[in-house]
């Protein structure tokens, strides 16, 4: 593959993440490990709803007293926001628009961010109040299905960081496109990941 | 093979296999470090049998019985059926559906690398003297219980060498669905590529619970979490869910590709298209289906209740449909061939009641209410024995035979190689059927040693005779690879003479390339087909001779699985230790920035050009091999 090769915004193929075959490997393949990071967090999931609630005789904490749906619902809006954006950056990415998928990947980036530290005063409030990682069944398996989730979104901060810098001068081309596809592919898996989060623990925890 | 590359040095050619992406050159490292383990996880089981050869007997300790009961399987699983199935794989398979590489050359490196330090950091705790004890299911209340740092050994090894595993899965799913050459669909695929694709998809679902059922383990182990702790509110059932949920689907991934190989054996030395193509592919991803839904027959005797049995034992006992349609489809496939008996050939005869017998056992099991009888005896040893050993290793030992020519241009001995089958096969039975009545007569699995007096002792001693001939079989066969590499005989494209499918029409070792040009494929049994129709190459070129794109060497895979071990000894000793930490995130560190390494730096590949493979087509055809 020539990295040289300059394309217009009319040579530009229409499926660039896909147009060689070492890009529809990659593509391929990253499909299939989101096949398997579902299983993953499938058996979290379980085993996070088997050991809900459980602790130690003379266990205080629950569900009910322990979320604040507020915060929880400011964290959903950022990500889910994050993954519209990462849309736009893959449609001007698409349209061979280099300046504004930056721009796009930026802002999913920054939102990124925000649910990550909101996420982080959230754990780092439950540890105030004596809900370590270590205090309960319950706890373990929280910090562990939430904590995985929240390890993703920091991976893929990083990811898109070194992406853009990487990239930053030059311009789209055939190799690049599908790091940046699968970046926003990786990007929506979390996104569905907290969808599910949100919903059994979040909501069914304190409503259900 | 130029002659420059004849006259590199040790250190070269050393170097070269630490950063080799050709799947030939991986495949053949997993064979030997699969090889490697094999013959220690054998060691261990002698040791055992030598242990159980007499009643009262002391031998090992009690506690050193656990610990070669534990490696012994965990070691034969993990380490040795495993890669020596990713080794021919990793070999064949891109060579059967015209590829010139798997799809992620440098990702099938650094699964070798994660599954060999794996092996190596579990293996490290015999030099420690902390091994691994509570069986290699490693149920969460035996292995939380146990002491020292054995179970972390188990817990952190098999995390890194199950990565590698995953990686390896998703890398054939993909080289199958992007990379075959032209002509070459889905239905005229090799039944070992088909079997390939299965299991990989079979890992891709199956390996993932087992790293987070470790890493609850690690978590509960070292880092103080309380999932299978009860009195913190924990649950050890959940472990047993998780093991098994990948566990049983594991077989499967094991015997899977076992059967493919044995598809390959039954057509060519029958000389006749396989029996019931279609039924056979269809079996296979039925079988991968299934092997899903039968866990909990592992748990019969948890107490999960009469509905959930049910269910559990119908799935189960449904298995034996596809596997019979298979077994039928082997035998029509003998039924009027033109059959040579090969050593592969042997192998394979001896598969089909070996493994049937297996089998049967395995539907008795699936019978809940027996499965109370039989649950923890020896009549379980001889049954999974019966299938990993008359399915798996018959395949691996058959499979070796068949390739090892392709594989290294060489060929094994014939008598020698009917010698090995003769006496492995024996073994197994003398080791294996005996140990049915054992567990009828009351013996339980796991145990040290066992009294006098309790009818036991004639049977003990027939297994232990049995396990001594298998290993006069295998110490027959590293005289005969000793032999044949001192002797260096080379072989043709097709030393079997009936090859039917791609890899047979390229040279025995092929270039690195594989294929000077991408193949066109008319049908199944593609070389056959050609030949059957005159033309000798056995290939139809599907383009004229142009460049070749190859990938590069890296040493990054093994820089980066490096950094997994050293972060695993971290974890391991953070809590007593004040260098755990400083080493646990040292390792982690270097990992991700050898990753990094590798994703900033734009690595293309390099080119073979035209004027080269021309050059090596001219000399082929001197040396006649086309």
């Amino acid at each position: 593959m020539d990295l040289n090769k300059k394309f217009t915004p009319e040579t530009w193929p229409e499926h660039p993440e896909r147009a060689t075959l070492e890009a529809k490997n990659k593509f391929v393949g990253f499909w299939l490990f989101l096949g398997g990071e579902t299983i993953l967090f499938a058996t979290l999931f379980a085993t996070y709803m088997a050991l809900k609630n459980k602790g130690p005789s003379g266990f205080e904490f629950s569900t009910q007293e322990l979320y604040e749906l507020p915060l929880v619902f400011v964290m959903t809006l950022l990500l889910l926001t994050s993954s519209l954006t990462s849309v736009y950056a893959m449609y001007h990415m698409k349209n061979f628009n280099f300046k504004k998928m930056q721009l796009w990947l930026g802002i999913t980036a920054l939102l990124g961010l925000g649910f990550l530290s909101l996420e982080l005063y959230e754990f780092s409030h439950y540890v105030k109040e004596g809900f370590t990682f270590s205090n309960s069944a319950f706890s373990s398996s929280f910090f562990t299905l939430v904590g995985t989730h929240g390890f993703h979104v920091a991976i893929g901060l990083v990811w898109v960081t070194l992406l853009l810098f990487r990239n930053a001068k030059r311009g789209l081309n055939l190799y690049n496109a599908t790091k940046y596809y699968t970046f926003s592919l990786y990007w929506h898996f979390i996104d569905v990941v907290w969808v599910f989060i949100f919903t059994v623990v979040y909501l069914m925890g304190v409503i259900g | 093979m130029s002659s420059v590359a004849q006259k590199r040095s040790f250190g070269a050619a050393f170097w070269d296999w630490m950063t080799t992406v050709d799947h030939k050159k991986i495949g053949i490292l997993y064979l030997i470090g699969g090889g490697f383990f094999f013959v220690l996880g054998g060691i261990e089981a002698m040791i055992i049998r030598l242990q159980l050869l007499k009643p009262n007997n002391d031998l090992v300790s009690a506690g050193l019985f656990n610990d070669l009961i534990t490696m012994h399987g965990t070691t034969m699983i993990f380490l040795a059926a495993m890669p020596i199935l990713f080794g021919f794989m990793n070999y064949i398979m891109p060579l059967q559906i015209g590829a010139r590489d798997v799809a992620f050359p440098f990702i099938n490196s650094l699964g070798f690398w994660m599954f060999f330090f794996g092996g190596l950091f579990l293996n490290i705790s015999w030099l420690v003297g902390q091994v691994p004890d509570a069986g290699w299911t490693s149920y969460a209340s035996l292995s939380l219980a146990s002491t020292g740092h054995g179970i972390d050994f188990y817990a952190i090894g098999l995390q890194i060498a199950g990565g590698g595993t995953l990686m390896a899965g998703i890398n054939f799913l993909v080289t199958i669905i992007n990379m075959r050459a032209p002509g070459m669909t889905y239905m005229r695929m090799p039944l070992f590529t088909w079997t390939t694709f299965v299991a990989s998809a079979m890992i891709l679902f199956a390996f993932p619970p087992l790293t987070v059922g470790l890493f609850f383990l690690t978590f509960d182990r070292m880092f103080n979490g309380n999932f299978f702790d009860h009195t913190m509110g924990g649950n050890t059932i959940i472990w047993e869910h998780i093991f098994w949920i990948f566990g049983h689907p594991e077989v499967y991934i094991l015997i899977l590709p076992a059967f493919g190989i044995f598809s390959e054996i039954f057509t060519i030395f029958s000389r006749k298209r396989l029996f019931g193509y279609p039924a056979m592919v269809f079996a296979t991803v039925l079988i991968g289906f299934l092997g899903f839904m039968v866990w909990a027959h592992h748990m019969f005797t948890v107490g999960l209740g009469p509905t959930a049995n049910a269910i559990f034992a119908v799935a189960t006992m449904a298995i034996a449909v596809p596997t019979g349609v298979k077994i039928f489809n082997w035998l029509l496939t003998i039924w009027g061939g033109s059959i040579t008996v090969t050593t592969p050939m042997l192998y394979a005869l001896g598969f089909i009641p070996s493994f049937v017998m297996g089998g049967v056992t395995g539907v008795m099991q699936g019978a809940a209410p027996l499965d109370y009888q039989l649950h923890d005896s020896y009549f379980i040893v001889a049954h999974f024995h019966y299938v990993i050993v008359g399915g798996v290793v018959l395949a691996i030992l058959g499979g070796l035979h068949l390739y090892w020519p392709k594989m290294f241009g060489t060929m094994l001995n014939e008598t020698l190689g009917k010698i090995t089958f003769i006496f492995f096969f024996v073994g197994f039975h003398c080791t294996f059927l005996i140990q049915h009545w054992l567990g009828f007569w009351g013996m339980p699995r796991r145990v040290w040693t066992y009294m006098d007096g309790q009818g036991w002792n004639t049977a003990n001693m027939i297994s232990s005779i049995g396990a001594l001939l298998m290993a006069i079989g295998v110490i027959v066969l590293v005289i005969n690879i000793i032999m044949t590499v001192a002797k260096n005989q080379r072989v043709g494209n097709d030393p079997w003479h009936d090859g039917r499918t791609l890899e047979w029409a390229i040279p025995s070792p092929p270039p690195f390339y594989n294929f000077t040009t991408t193949p066109l494929v008319r049908g199944l049994d593609s070389v056959w087909i050609e030949k059957s129709e005159g033309n000798m190459t056995g290939l139809t070129p599907a383009e004229p001779v142009s460049d070749i794109h190859m990938p590069n060497g890296s040493i990054i895979p093994f820089l980066m699985t490096f950094g997994m071990f050293v972060a695993g000894f971290g974890a391991m000793y953070h809590q007593e230790t004040s260098w755990g930490l400083p080493v646990l995130i040292f390792g982690l560190a270097w990992t991700f920035v050898a990753m990094s390494a590798r994703s900033l730096q734009d690595d293309l590949g390099f080119h073979v050009t035209k004027e080269e493979i021309q050059r090596d087509i001219d000399n082929a055809r001197k040396g006649g091999q086309f």
